[in-house]
């Protein structure tokens, strides 16, 4: 789950607003509105109708008020794309802004010889080129992303990930990777830049969510092709017209064309939609993952495979001890006291657990007993651990076959058949003796994370497929992946067996996400379609990755999914809801222009809208009104409830598509009774 | 190279094939199976050709049972350079193709309806066909005139009568089209009955 | 009015009976199952030598000069007529305008006749020229649709199949035997079938009657299962030589629509999901009963400006035919228009204004309601792009068809199929207005000339061929300007079709999950109807007003022009 952001902006909040109105008018610089097609047509025609409605007040024409009027609504128009822009970029500018205070400005320790830490220079940190080594001491901000390569250190990642809890950082091993602008908690570090100037995690956030460097995805060009050509079908039909309506007898004024044009093309998709794509990157951000590509957040909703490691994902990171299984002769209570005296100096999540599970059951205390034994440690060698007690009697617990080899005799056929059972269940037994008699079985359990299934089967009805990835036998991996409700597993998963299961799955069409952290990971996460590393990760991985999540936190595999799927449907949505207001634009306008041409077409006029002019300005009113009324909806996302594609495509078509055919019958009306209120026309 | 030569080849095949074979068999199949119908299902009355079952053919004597309003053209027989109507040219097909808001059909409509009698005329004998060519009018069409060729045949229109119900044609397998009547065949029809009739 | 329902309900239930084993025997054709007449098929196609499995690339070239080599000849037999055999009337070469016109014309799949053909064509343009044309242009869109088809249910290949191939089995396999078969009953029901020229008669009355005959029936079979629908005659099948039964009628309005309609199966056996025809197949049958409906309504209200003359019982029989009725005739006007066939049976200059808006609108929306053959299907493909584009963002997804991506390509390939309609209607329509050919052309004054005008470029662009017959389209600007319509509304949907077969054939299809929207459910269905309604009604509700629906609220109001 997602920590609390590092900082929470309201949807207008004024400090975003009041830079918008600004930005708004500098975003008419045409190098920028050639970009979208729909609004840059737009503001040409805006700029049409200035002219032209300049060139009527010089003549001191009766139609130059409503032309003026519409010319006016028509820069609205404009403006609202832009502002819409304006307020997305703005909300990310403000979270870049709090990232950028985090950059450190002090000058980095370079070490010109790794060996001797007490040698450095201080060096700017723009300077620092990969392969560099700098030394990192207790307080010190991180100057730069890098590996360490020497040392051992905890690292407050606040400033990133608003985790407050500092994490270990050390060399070697899947948690060597140091992010710049992270503060070094204690200890010091011997870092390896990996990062060039300018392009470290935190700079590639900055340009993300400031959308500066930001990319078309791949269905955003698509969707841009789409309203680029239903913009030239509209500018075909007003280009006509007039031939037309010239057959009729009728003169159509220019500045009604372009009016009739305007509320055609798709202005509120076209002025919301880059909107909705940097919103879509913030909400991304927002959840503390940094995508490498746009291309990526979209593939994000398009996966049918999620591959999860089970440990840490699916359950907790270790095994709990779960019920004792006492040997014959032996009671429940006897057992869960020689298992308890093993554990009490075991400070393994496992021998908590045991101790815990002992004083849950049975009332347990501390007595003096355990502390004055000497704890025997778990050894490779060994592979077992205990207590041996003042009175010289060694309590062990260990594996079977541990204790078999121990006892030097065959265990009792119960005890075997308990762990036999236990292994089965998918359980690990764990064997306790007291000297050399067999006490009996305690019974670790890999624990389900409490939700998991229901995040599970939510992903189900959305047609995902969730596959289990553990180094379990079969046998165990059956009975958690029933336990938490995953589709499938991959048991004795290894990396290359790891990298098999997703080109199999790719070769037969589809999409497959999944998460890893080490260095034996990063051909699978290169491979998968859609791969998160983790940032606690090794830079191989983080390299292979094409998502990083700074929180290190798997499932968020899982929002990244919502966060790709709601972009794609806000997009979907508004257009669907923009090409579907058509319908009532055309009533409003068309019989205000042909009426006196065929008085028979008032019939058309099913608003009953007070004149051809208040109409005309009604329409032009209301579709630059609902830009800014959708602004909230293209920078919180169309809401997204899990379920079926079946189900979505209904709702929403219910929803932006009869929507968007009624909506705008009511307030084109609306405006037209308040137009002719106050005497505009 | 090899797509050309498959043009070139595909399309000299085709054009025998389709072009030339495929009529041609039909053609011949028909003549064979079916001569008169191949020929045009032209009706002849002592060795004359007098038309073709087919198609309609002008009528504008009060004699005869006419036929739908016709607007086909021809050359006009005293100045080829002109066209002039020439209702039933079956050389040259056509329809009014007037719109609905048309002046002129509005005007012809009424036009001939009145010259039909008072009131609503069955519409058959007031809109002209699509061909120019029916051969056809309604049931009611017919009726409608049964008065005026008793009268000009000196009959008893209920003799006529009887000879328009024998002549009425009902839906093809009793569903399709409409019932109708062939003016052609209604009036050679028309020629056989004894003068006089049944006695007026 | 019961009567007519009944007529219209038998029609369609025995139409899908004989589409259905169609369309299957036609995938059999296409998979190369059908093998009886493989001897003739594998001479044939030896001789011309045309190579193996092309990519939708060399497809295309293949079919492009399979056209231009076709286009030449008729050409020239049209322009040479007077010099070549077979000429009984003597009747002169055309002008080099009318015989470009009508060489696209039926190059094109078209058929319109800028001409009335009894005081045009000789036997052998009928013949040779028209009648091979007839045969190659359905072939080339059947082979058209099942290498899109193809192309669908591609996994990862490179290759549509083979032109070739294609276009001789279409004609050998299907085209041939249901024509040989049609045109045997129609001469049998008394379509003329000769090489005379004319017959002379002389009335009852004593006039001289010349009555124009010729090779009909051959003709009309594969006019109608080709969807073509250039007639023999000038009022095409409102001719009693081309007509002249209720059952003749009746079975040519199956001929129409049953490959058309038959596509739709063979669609859905070749992509391996007999579903997804069938949703196509709804698709169109809403439009096409809705289309039927709104015609039969308009017209059987009849013309209130004649109300005070006629009976009210049959409706406007205006340029209609004693034999068919009413309803033969509007159930007629609606498949024509809707099929791309474009052969009339009643004179559609003469309909009540909405139900010529709506014989219009059946074209706008771009031929695809069964459409042509072949290419009826794959036009709806291309609107089924478009729909599955929309509704797959809204499910949250890159959009994906048959499990493969619909992509920028795709996207773009389809969208630029939607400025083909507003090009040949709107932008060369204004042309015309612009420059003042439209004005001398039209018949009718008022609103109603506007409809002459518009009708003629959204048939032309529409690749229909049916007209409203008083605009004259011989002079030489119509006849050019109507040819570069038919290429643009005929080539102009192929080549981008084609490409997106290309492309999608080359992706691997993704197994359906409960996260991939049916593209064969209800809601699709539904959506893809709205889209299309919504598109052809947005691009063309302006020209609309200003023609049919101003004609039509004058005449409710009274007015004549």
């Amino acid at each position: 789950m997602s920590k609390h952001a590092p900082n929470e902006i309201g949807l207008f909040a004024p400090e975003i607003l009041k830079p918008a109105i600004v930005e708004s008018f500098r975003k008419l610089d045409p190098r920028g509105l050639a970009r979208n097609p729909v609004i840059f047509a737009t503001a040409l025609v805006s700029v049409l109708a200035t002219f032209l409605v300049i060139q009527e007040g010089i003549r001191g024409g009766p139609a130059f008020w409503v032309g003026f009027q519409i010319a006016v609504w028509l820069w609205f128009t404009v403006l609202f794309a832009n502002f819409a822009e304006a307020v997305a970029e703005g909300r990310g500018k403000a979270r870049a802004d709090a990232f950028r205070a985090t950059k450190s400005t002090a000058r980095a320790k370079f070490l010109a010889d790794p060996a001797r830490r007490d040698q450095f220079t201080l060096r700017e940190v723009d300077l620092l080129q990969p392969g560099d080594i700098i030394l990192v001491e207790v307080g010190d901000t991180i100057p730069t992303d890098g590996e360490v390569i020497e040392g051992v250190a905890s690292v407050n990642e606040s400033a990133i990930t608003g985790e407050s809890a500092p994490v270990i950082r050390e060399s070697g091993g899947d948690h060597s990777s140091v992010t710049g602008g992270t503060t070094l908690a204690s200890d010091w570090l011997v870092v390896k830049v990996t990062a060039r100037p300018g392009e470290t995690f935190l700079d590639k956030m900055i340009s993300l969510v400031e959308g500066a460097k930001r990319q078309k995805t791949p269905n955003e060009i698509a969707l841009n092709i789409l309203l680029a050509s239903l913009t030239l079908v509209f500018l075909f039909v007003v280009v006509t017209l007039p031939f037309f309506a010239a057959w009729s007898g009728t003169t159509i004024p220019t500045i009604y064309l372009i009016a009739l044009f305007v509320t055609l093309i798709p202005t509120t998709i076209g002025g919301l939609l880059s909107a909705i794509g940097i919103a879509g990157m913030d909400r991304l951000v927002k959840a503390n993952v940094i995508a490498k590509s746009g291309r990526a957040v979209e593939a994000a909703g398009d996966i049918d495979v999620l591959l999860l490691d089970k440990t840490g994902t699916i359950t907790f990171g270790n095994r709990m001890a779960d019920a004792f299984e006492p040997a014959p002769g032996v009671t429940e209570q006897e057992l869960a006291e020689a298992a308890w005296l093993a554990s009490l100096a075991d400070d393994t999540p496992e021998g908590k657990s045991i101790v815990d599970l002992a004083a849950r059951k049975f009332g347990l205390a501390e007595d003096g007993r355990a502390t004055s034994g000497t704890f025997v440690p778990f050894t490779a060698q060994t592979r077992m651990s205990g207590v041996d007690l003042p009175d010289g009697t060694a309590i062990r617990k260990g594996a079977g076959d541990a204790m078999r080899k121990m006892a030097g005799v065959p265990l009792d056929a119960q005890v075997e058949g308990v762990i036999k059972r236990i292994a089965s269940a998918g359980g690990t037994p764990l064997v306790v003796a007291s000297g050399t008699r067999i006490m009996g079985v305690v019974y670790l359990k890999d624990i389900v994370k409490p939700n998991i299934r229901e995040r599970f089967a939510e992903l189900r009805r959305m047609g995902i497929r969730t596959v289990m990835i553990t180094g379990d036998n079969p046998l165990t991996a059956a009975a958690i992946a029933a336990e938490a409700g995953v589709d499938d597993f991959l048991a004795e998963a290894t990396p290359e067996r790891k990298l098999e299961l997703i080109r199999k799955e790719q070769t037969s069409g589809r999409l497959v996400a999944m998460c890893g952290d080490g260095s034996n990971d990063a051909p699978a996460l290169a491979q998968a379609d859609v791969g998160v590393a983790m940032n606690s990760g090794t830079p191989a991985a983080k390299e292979a990755g094409n998502l990083i999540d700074l929180d290190s936190d798997p499932t968020k595999l899982i929002e990244i999914v919502l966060v790709g799927k709601q972009l794609l449907i806000s997009r979907g949505a508004l257009t669907t809801f923009s090409i579907a207001n058509d319908v009532a634009k055309y009533f409003a306008i068309l019989p205000a222009l042909f009426v006196a041409a065929y008085p028979g077409l008032a019939a058309l006029d099913i608003m009953g809208l007070g004149t051809a002019q208040s109409a005309i300005l009604s329409a032009i009113i209301f579709n630059a009104l609902v830009i800014i009324a959708l602004i909230p909806i293209a920078l919180k996302g169309v809401a997204y409830k899990p379920s079926s594609a079946s189900a979505l495509l209904s709702r929403n078509l219910a929803i932006y598509g009869v929507g968007g055919l009624i909506v705008p019958f009511v307030g084109i009306k609306l405006i037209d009774l308040i137009v002719d209120l106050l005497h505009l026309v | 190279m090899s797509q050309i030569r498959a043009t070139l080849v595909l399309l000299a095949v085709f054009t025998l094939l389709t072009g030339i074979a495929y009529p041609l068999a039909i053609t011949g199949i028909a003549e064979a199976v079916f001569p008169a119908k191949a020929k045009g299902s032209l009706v002849e009355v002592n060795g004359t050709v007098v038309g073709s079952r087919l198609i309609g053919q002008s009528f504008t004597s009060d004699r005869y049972f006419h036929g739908r309003p016709s607007a086909t053209s021809g050359t006009d027989p005293n100045d080829p350079s002109k066209t002039v109507e020439q209702p039933y040219n079956a050389a040259a097909s056509t329809g009014s193709n007037l719109a609905p808001t048309s002046k002129s059909l509005a005007e012809a409509v009424a036009a001939r309806a009145q010259a039909l009698g008072p009131g609503r005329q069955p519409a058959d004998l007031v809109t002209a066909s699509g061909s120019g060519l029916d051969p056809h009018i309604s049931p009611a069409g017919a009726y409608a005139q049964v008065e005026r060729v008793a009268t000009a045949r000196k009959l008893a229109p209920a003799a006529v009568r009887t000879l328009v119900d024998s002549r009425v044609e009902g839906r093809e397998f009793g569903i399709l089209g409409e019932p109708r009547v062939n003016v052609l065949e209604l009036n050679l029809a028309l020629d056989k009955l004894p003068p006089g009739g049944a006695g007026s | 009015m019961q009567a007519d329902l009944l007529q219209a309900a038998l029609y369609a239930v025995v139409l899908v009976a004989l589409a259905v084993p169609l369309g299957l025997y036609m995938a059999r054709v296409y998979t190369g199952d059908v093998t009886f007449l493989a001897p003739v098929e594998k001479t044939l196609l030896g001789a011309a030598g045309g190579g193996g499995e092309q990519s939708w690339c060399t497809y295309a070239v293949s079919l492009l000069l399979f056209n231009a080599a076709g286009f030449a000849l008729l050409l020239a037999i049209l322009m040479f007529q007077n010099v070549l055999p077979l000429n009984p009337q003597g009747f002169d070469g055309l002008s080099w305008h009318l015989a470009f016109n009508t060489a696209v014309s039926f190059v094109t799949n078209t058929n319109w006749q800028s001409y009335g053909g009894e005081t045009t064509m000789s036997n052998l343009s009928q013949m040779v020229g028209l009648t091979t044309q007839n045969f190659l242009s359905a072939a080339t869109g059947m082979a058209l649709a099942a290498a899109v088809a193809r192309g669908f249910a591609g996994r990862q290949v490179r290759t549509v199949g083979n032109f070739w191939t294609d276009m001789t089995r279409s004609v050998l396999y299907i085209l041939l035997p249901l024509s040989l078969v049609l045109a045997v009953v129609f001469a049998a029901l008394g379509m003329p079938q000769t090489l005379a020229g004319s017959v002379d008669a002389t009335t009852l009355e004593g006039a001289k009657q010349t009555i124009a005959i010729g090779p009909v029936a051959s003709q009309l079979a594969i006019k109608q299962l080709g969807t073509n629908g250039g007639g023999f005659f000038n009022v095409n099948s409102a001719h009693p030589f081309e007509n002249p039964l209720a059952i003749t009628n009746y079975l040519s309005m199956l001929a129409i629509l049953v490959i058309p309609v038959a596509f739709c199966f063979t669609y859905g056996r070749m992509i391996g999901d007999r579903r997804q025809g069938l949703a196509l197949f709804a698709a169109m049958g809403v439009l096409l009963v809705a289309g039927f409906a709104a015609l039969y309504a308009a017209e059987h209200a009849g013309n209130p400006l004649h109300a005070a003359f006629v009976e009210p019982v049959t409706g406007n029989m205006e340029g209609k035919e004693q034999r068919f009725g009413l309803i033969g005739s509007v159930l007629w006007a609606a498949t024509t228009t809707a099929a791309s066939n474009g052969s009339v049976n009643a004179m559609h200059d003469s309909l009540t204004p909405l139900a010529g808006m709506v014989a219009m609108l059946n074209m706008q929306l771009g031929e695809i309601v069964y459409g042509g053959v072949g290419v009826g299907l794959t036009g709806m493909l291309l609107f089924v792009i478009i729909t599955v584009f929309l509704a797959g963002l809204m499910v949250g997804r890159t959009p994906e068809y048959l499990g493969k991506k619909i992509e920028a390509k795709e996207v773009k390939l389809a969208a630029l199929t939607l400025l083909i309609m507003p090009i040949g209607v709107l932008v060369l329509g204004g042309l015309a207005i612009a420059v003042g050919t439209a004005q001398s052309s039209v018949q009718d004054a008022g609103p109603h000339g506007l409809s002459e005008l518009i009708y003629a470029y959204t048939s032309a662009t529409g690749n229909n061929g049916s007209a409203f017959a008083g605009f004259n389209a011989n002079t030489p600007w119509h006849n050019t300007f109507l040819g570069l319509a038919m290429l643009l509304g005929r080539f102009g949907y192929m080549l981008p079709i084609l490409a997106i077969a290309g492309s999608l054939g080359t992706k691997m299809p993704a197994p359906p999950t409960a996260g991939t929207f049916p593209t064969h459910g209800t809601v699709f269905v539904v959506l893809l109807v709205a889209t299309i309604l919504i598109v052809g009604a947005l691009t063309f509700l302006p020209a609309l007003a200003l023609g049919p629906i101003a004609e039509q609220v004058s005449m409710l109001a009274g007015t004549t022009f």
